[in-house]
């Protein structure tokens, strides 16, 4: 069994946002990537499942410009047996053509199961692991929170966190399979892993070359910095506090 | 004349929640905004228990007919599924837009919706801007995008806390409740499409965390389960309020996952939200910072919290609940 894990590069989440002049896009000139968290915990169950014995190969792929590789290879080091960057040369581009990509590569090999972060922590559009699976008129599961794999009967278990609590469900495979925040624990890449990954494959794919339309569907026309909130009232004490909140009429 | 398409999510009373009742509301005003009020209708789609009591219910917020289906089939959410029925709704109907709210159900369905109708979708929208925009957010709500869908067709999922709930406004005559026929191909879908387990869901009792008018919430201060329970529950309780909690409390198990407030959790906007304990990651402002008023209880006077609170109390919490029950408990004597 081939298991696909894609994988976003976004920028760290403990630095700050910087919009360029025209206010239309995000200055990256000093932006530090990362791998979106979520898709960190993508990789670490794919790995998981193999480590297992449910499957043998776990490919991760990244869509972007070539610099990308540098996520791609920490993916490696951390343990994907074989890494895919589809090159695209324009800046942004939305879920829409994220899925496409993703389906077209998922079309060139024999995968049983696509493991995705539920959201990446730059768009927070959350749709790219529902649009793969429409895609490929696949089944699929959101927000797992844990994953087991039936081999034999060809499904997977997989527990959902929802909006009241959980929810188990089956799915066939080949399926689609978004990850929640709570699944695992991703470990950390070893130095003679850092190493190896440096040898293992990374194919590069012109995404121009995929046939398949590359125009965003979402148009960003501006970007702002939401309004601050004002800070408020220091209060002493329990009653103090009570006494503003009845005078604020919320009690 | 255009038509709009609202996803509506029942209570197991039958009751149109209010999270769907803030999509009407959004729907409208894209109607209004982007379509033209006049010549545009709004269709519902409600699914499972108690759909037919609700979808006679949305006449009351300006639906013109709505589809419904109490079938077996549909007791336990499949995206596939949902996402099918939507689909064909709007394709029979035409339909220009379709509206969700941004709930589990509605983020997990809505894309695959968008991919069969070859629409672009909006998700979290917050607002409907002239000239065919939207606003949603991005980064956990440190950017705002000013955004428009290139697709002739759109698909939106609505964060709740952005609109007012609709309310009820004079009954259309025309109204129609329409139970939906099920074909063969769809009963098959299903039986590809994978199969409930089981669930086990937080018990009801107290208001739930995204409609709850009072939201209590609790972090990592907290030290532990048994003490989350003792100072949080009863606060809340003594206000009528829902529970909440940061990341770190949840991350600790000190309460269950769907409690967690934040860009990876929940999105809430009460009147009054108390944070206890918690020190304010940007993370978990994204979930919270849309509130009314913001209580924070913090015994660090340099917790990033201070910077969005109204009211900010600075001391040890275990002190402070005990005395915050009290004062509650005075204050509301007659």
């Amino acid at each position: 069994m081939k298991i696909l894990v894609p994988i976003k590069r976004v920028p760290d989440y403990q630095s700050k946002v910087k919009l360029t002049a025209s206010g239309d896009s995000i200055d990256h000139s000093t932006t530090k990537w990362i791998i979106n968290p979520f898709d960190e915990i993508a990789l670490e169950e794919a790995l998981r499942i193999k480590e297992r014995g449910c499957a043998n190969e776990v490919v991760a792929i990244s869509i972007g410009p070539l610099e990308v590789e540098a996520q791609l290879r920490s993916a490696l080091a951390m343990g994907a047996d074989s890494a895919i960057l589809a090159k695209v040369d324009q800046n942004e581009i939305d879920s829409a053509v994220a899925a496409s990509i993703l389906a077209e590569i998922w079309k060139r090999s024999e995968y049983s199961l696509a493991i995705i972060g539920k959201q990446a922590i730059d768009s927070d559009a959350s749709q790219t692991p529902q649009l793969l699976a429409a895609k490929l008129g696949l089944p699929s599961a959101a927000y797992a929170s844990k994953v087991t794999i039936n081999q034999e009967k060809k499904q997977a278990e997989v527990t959902r966190e929802i909006d009241g609590g959980l929810e188990t469900v089956l799915v066939k495979l080949p399926a689609i399979i978004s990850v929640d925040l709570r699944l695992n624990e991703p470990r950390y890449a070893s130095l003679p892993n850092i190493m190896k990954a440096k040898k293992k494959p990374l194919e590069i794919i012109a995404a121009e070359t995929l046939n398949i339309n590359l125009k965003p569907l979402i148009k960003i026309h501006k970007l702002v910095a939401p309004e601050k909130r004002k800070t408020g009232k220091r209060v002493e004490n329990a009653k103090e506090l009570i006494n503003y909140l009845k005078s604020e009429k919320i009690l | 004349m255009s038509s709009i398409i609202i996803f509506l999510e029942q209570n197991k009373t039958g009751q149109i929640s209010k999270a769907s009742r803030a999509a009407i509301k959004a729907a409208k005003e894209h109607a209004d905004l982007h379509l033209g009020q006049t010549n545009t209708s709004l269709y519902g789609c409600v699914l499972g228990q108690n759909s037919k009591l609700a979808a006679e219910q949305s006449s009351l917020y300006g639906i013109k007919e709505c589809f419904f289906s109490e079938d077996p089939i549909f007791n336990h959410f499949n995206p596939w599924l949902w996402s099918d029925m939507v689909f064909k709704i709007a394709a029979q109907l035409e339909a220009l837009s379709v509206f969700a709210a941004a709930t589990s159900i509605g983020k997990d369905f809505a894309p695959r919706t968008a991919e069969k109708l070859s629409a672009a979708q909006i998700s979290d929208l917050l607002a409907i801007l002239p000239n065919n925009k939207f606003k949603r957010p991005l980064f956990a709500g440190d950017l705002l995008a000013e955004v428009e869908a290139l697709t002739e067709k759109k698909v939106c999922t609505v964060r709740a806390t952005a609109f007012e709930p609709q309310a009820e406004i004079p009954k259309q005559t025309e109204f129609k409740a329409i139970n939906i026929e099920l074909s063969q191909d769809l009963k098959d879908l299903v039986a590809n499409a994978g199969s409930f387990v089981s669930s086990d869901l937080s018990p009801a009792g107290r208001p739930q965390l995204n409609e709850a008018s009072i939201v209590v919430s609790g972090g990592r201060a907290l030290g532990s389960a048994e003490n989350f329970e003792k100072y949080i529950y009863p606060l809340a309780d003594s206000l009528g309020a829902a529970i909440g909690a940061s990341r770190a409390a949840v991350d600790a198990g000190y309460a269950p996952n769907d409690w967690q407030v934040g860009q990876t959790g929940k999105t809430v906007a009460p009147t009054l939200y108390i944070a206890i304990g918690i020190s304010g990651a940007i993370q978990h402002i994204a979930g919270m910072k849309d509130s009314k008023i913001i209580v924070a209880i913090n015994k660090d006077p340099e917790a990033p919290i201070a910077e969005i609170a109204d009211y900010f109390l600075v001391g040890d919490l275990f002190e402070i609940v005990p005395q915050l029950i009290e004062e509650i408990r005075t204050a509301k004597l007659p």
